[in-house]
């Protein structure tokens, strides 16, 4: 009923203390909260604690929210420091290359050109038929992401935030957000090669 | 520069796979776009790379979140109820 309800418009509600706009918040944001979590702390039971958590934050400070970010972006920022807080993760560092390649390297001639032809991806498939076949293939290699990456992925495109938003909730720089980001999509297509290699069998 | 050193310039599919989501960022330099787009124009295999990033990114993009169960639901609403009822203030959220 609330699905289209604007994000303002239900902080509103929630602001006079309206129970629905807030179950509609949660409705919304719920799972990717979770999941977003998840990649800060030990495991699902932990992330639900730190949702749970950032929740009660949100309903005891919404009047602190300004509206000079976006809702979402002010909600995952709450989220991420709580997580954080919660987590064993800042302790824990991802072991991050910046010279792998986004591409084996045998893939390559000497010449630094493709050894074999790269086969086009049916391009014109639809969106939602191209989910639900590599849905949880790619979510596997989503979670199988170094966290870092998989940060940036799940926030910049699950989640859809932009990325100058992506930086706010994570505190990072905008050249690292784009070496993550790339890291990791270049991982994701790879699987999906290897995914279409192995059922075109 | 001599014209036969030109060829320094000519971007190799090797560095062409490094740049293909700084391309989709749309943050490469003027002069590293047109080198890009120029590569892709004569190498249809980076053409086709630059495709599957594509449809890689709109398939992410494609992964919903589970649905919240009827049990998560009455279990929030009665957290709401708890939390609005039992607030002192002095929750820490941050200013946004």
């Amino acid at each position: 009923m609330d699905a289209d309800e604007s994000d303002e418009s239900l902080l509103v509600r929630l602001r006079s203390g309206d129970e629905s706009a807030f179950l509609a918040l949660v409705t919304r944001y719920h799972a990717s909260m979770v999941r977003v979590a998840r990649g800060f702390v030990p495991n699902e039971a932990v992330a639900e604690e730190v949702v749970q958590d950032t929740w009660v934050g949100v309903v005891r400070g919404v009047d602190r929210f300004e509206g000079r970010s976006s809702f979402k972006t002010w909600l995952f920022r709450i989220l991420v420091n709580r997580a954080r807080t919660a987590g064993v993760r800042e302790h824990r560092h991802d072991t991050f290359d910046p010279t792998e390649p986004a591409v084996r390297p045998d893939r390559f001639d000497a010449s630094g050109a493709w050894a074999e032809p790269i086969a086009p991806w049916e391009s014109d498939a639809d969106d939602r038929l191209v989910a639900a076949t590599w849905g949880p293939s790619l979510r596997t290699a989503l979670y199988g992401l170094p966290q870092r990456q998989r940060d940036v992925v799940v926030l910049r495109d699950v989640e859809g935030l932009s990325s100058e938003d992506v930086c706010a909730v994570l505190g990072i720089s905008e050249g690292n957000q784009r070496v993550l980001l790339h890291r990791g999509r270049s991982r994701l297509r790879s699987v999906l090669e290897s995914e279409l290699a192995t059922r075109g069998r | 520069m001599m014209p036969a050193l030109r060829r320094r310039d000519e971007l190799v599919c090797r560095q062409v796979v490094e740049l293909v989501n700084d391309y989709l960022e749309d943050a490469l330099s003027r002069r590293d776009r047109r080198r890009f787009e120029r590569h892709l124009r004569g190498c249809p295999n980076c053409s086709a790379y630059l495709e599957q990033m594509r449809v890689t990114v709109a398939a992410t993009g494609r992964l919903s979140p589970e649905d919240l169960t009827p049990d998560a639901e009455e279990e929030f609403t009665r957290l709401f109820r708890a939390w609005t009822v039992g607030d002192g203030g002095g929750g820490s959220g941050s200013t946004g």
